[in-house]
């Protein structure tokens, strides 16, 4: 693959114009050195890009089941409405009485988010998962100050969480105190229990969880943080799997954040931009970044608007109904993968799972060394986009399968078949610690890259 | 210089009393995967039983140490900041910290005994 500098023909960038604001700068704020930028003709930049979109793999090639990740199709209706002059020719600075349609998306979509969530407030400033999940422990850190009740300190983090809330947790300043999973992968009571006090200041929960099930204590759950003095919080990231059936705040959750990227069919994994709301009950709204006693801002103005007009789209376009069903194929074709898969690989949980599930290729490693990721790798060179690996972390040689609702049934029969088949060949002593072969990009080092990271050029 | 080894998947050899070695099992680096960083604490910082004393990267992931001791470091094995993956090619010859003024420990158990638990 070259790299734009590589296509560099020598020639001036004949497309920067001289600079026509008269200015002055203080010298020390000059760059002693020229501007590196490729001098490439508009054809060869064109070329550039397309060889680099030829070269990926992404929703719009083919089965996609990177679990946690909700990787659905992104219906291009979204982009059409998005591309609007009135959405994107905008600024947030203009007047007002000329950006009232605008407004009014930001209005509309932070009510059908309440709506959906069981929340009263919603904030759309996050421009991802983490950066809601850091918003909503300063909530947790505001009204916990607020009450003079600074000794809570601590966040509860179950081992079955994306590894974003502890690190969250980390950055906004607060301990993590971790307790295990129970046997069937919900949390245990008993282990929370002991781990409330006087020091909670909250707890992190993703629910469904990261093993694709839903928590069927839940409301005992955010009872016991509760009645300890402590707040809770909702990873919203496996939103997909309980739109319209069930809301975080009716779960007795007092914050969430939501992937707009993912739920709500933004574009991700290529950049983006993404998009993390984040709602919370109305004793907590006032803390809000928008709120009368604001923890301040998180990102310029409405964070990344345009992506909530694309969330806007998806969800009048599919309305209460289509929200629903959405969900429901969602959990439908994720079951369906699973009890086809579950014959020949062993998966985690009780036979049913919510939008995603787990399986676990301990066994193959020990009879055949072929490991989760040489599988992962494998399934490359059949046309699949690998599911995520070695997570969650409580499972061994994880794969986590997440297919969506946008795949069809002769999508998941073929992708079955792909996976039944290699692991038969693995069996039969198939050699996969090369795969893949046939990819644009063959087997990388990944330990020399985490060893040796080239992070400059 | 016997070694001893944690359910937590360390190991511990004894120069005298209060003084030892402190690395990760064969088992431990095979579950990980390739090394590819560990932080190396600095001499100085105390260790306390059961708790975790340095993180160390995989492919797959981050995972905790935890110390077998109560005690200070006194030293971290320089090497593996250039050389991580020693832990995987010689797990019981590379040590991570060395410890001194220890003054209580784990529960240790024998070679044997730790071999049963990682059989399951």
């Amino acid at each position: 693959m070259t790299t734009i500098f590589e296509r560099d023909n020598g020639a001036e960038n004949e497309y920067l114009g001289e600079c026509e604001v008269s200015y002055k700068l203080d010298n020390k704020y000059c760059r002693d050195k020229k501007l590196k930028l490729p001098g490439v003709s508009e054809g060869e930049l064109c070329r550039h890009y397309t060889q680099l979109a030829d070269n990926t793999y992404g929703v719009n090639n083919g089965f996609y089941p990177l679990g946690s990740c909700t990787m659905k199709y992104n219906p291009k209706i979204n982009e059409k409405v998005a591309a609007l002059e009135g959405f994107s020719d905008i600024h947030p600075l203009q007047p007002k009485s000329t950006t009232s349609g605008a407004a009014e998306a930001i209005n509309l979509l932070s009510k059908y988010l309440c709506e959906i969530l069981g929340m009263d407030s919603v904030t759309l400033q996050p421009a991802a998962g983490a950066h809601g999940e850091f918003l909503g422990l300063l909530l947790m850190k505001a009204y916990h100050a607020d009450r003079n009740d600074a000794k809570r300190n601590k966040i509860i983090v179950p081992d079955s969480a994306h590894g974003t809330n502890p690190a969250s947790a980390v950055m906004t300043g607060f301990e993590i105190v971790n307790i295990p999973s129970a046997k069937d992968g919900m949390t245990d009571i008993d282990k929370l229990k002991e781990a409330v006090g006087e020091d909670t200041a909250g707890l992190m929960l993703t629910n469904p969880n990261t093993l694709g099930l839903f928590d069927k204590n839940i409301l005992k759950i955010t009872d016991i943080v509760h009645k300890a003095g402590g707040l809770t919080y909702c990873d919203g990231a496996n939103q997909n799997a309980i739109m319209g059936v069930a809301r975080p705040g009716d779960m007795g959750f007092d914050i969430v954040h939501v992937n707009l990227h993912k739920t709500f069919s933004t574009p991700h994994g290529g950049g983006g931009p993404g998009s993390g709301p984040v709602g919370c009950k109305s004793f907590l709204s006032k803390y809000l970044p928008e709120g009368e006693c604001s923890i301040g801002r998180v990102k310029a103005f409405y964070g990344n608007f345009l992506v909530a007009v694309k969330a806007l789209c998806y969800i009048t376009s599919l309305g209460c109904d289509g929200l629903l069903s959405a969900s429901q194929i969602a959990v439908l074709n994720a079951n369906y993968v699973m009890s086809k898969l579950s014959g020949l690989f062993e998966t985690v949980g009780d036979g049913y799972c919510m939008h995603e599930f787990v399986i676990t290729l301990e066994k193959l490693k020990s009879e055949t060394g072929i490991n989760a990721l040489s599988f992962a790798k494998a399934l490359l060179d059949e046309g699949i986009h690998p599911p995520t690996m070695y997570f969650p972390l409580i499972v061994p040689e994880a794969l986590m399968i997440e297919p969506t609702e946008t795949e069809s049934k002769k999508r998941l029969d073929d992708a079955i078949e792909i996976f039944k088949d290699l692991y038969n060949r693995a069996k039969a002593g198939e050699d996969m610690h090369n795969a893949p072969k046939r990819t644009y990009v063959s087997r990388v080092n990944e330990v020399a890259a985490a060893r040796n990271p080239i992070v400059k050029a | 210089m016997s070694i001893k080894f944690t359910k937590t998947h360390e190991w511990v050899k004894f120069t005298d009393d209060n003084t030892a070695y402190i690395g990760i099992t064969d088992y431990a680096q095979s579950e990980l995967g390739d090394v590819v960083y560990i932080r190396l604490p600095e001499a100085g910082e105390t260790l306390t039983t059961g708790q975790p004393f340095t993180d160390i990267e995989s492919v797959k992931a981050v995972s905790e140490i935890f110390s077998p001791v109560d005690g200070v470091v006194s030293e971290s094995n320089e090497l593996l900041d250039a050389a991580p993956e020693l832990i995987n090619e010689a797990p019981y010859d590379t040590w991570i910290i060395k410890a001194e003024n220890i003054n209580k420990t784990a529960e240790f158990l024998t070679e044997e005994e730790y071999n049963e638990i990682i059989k399951g």
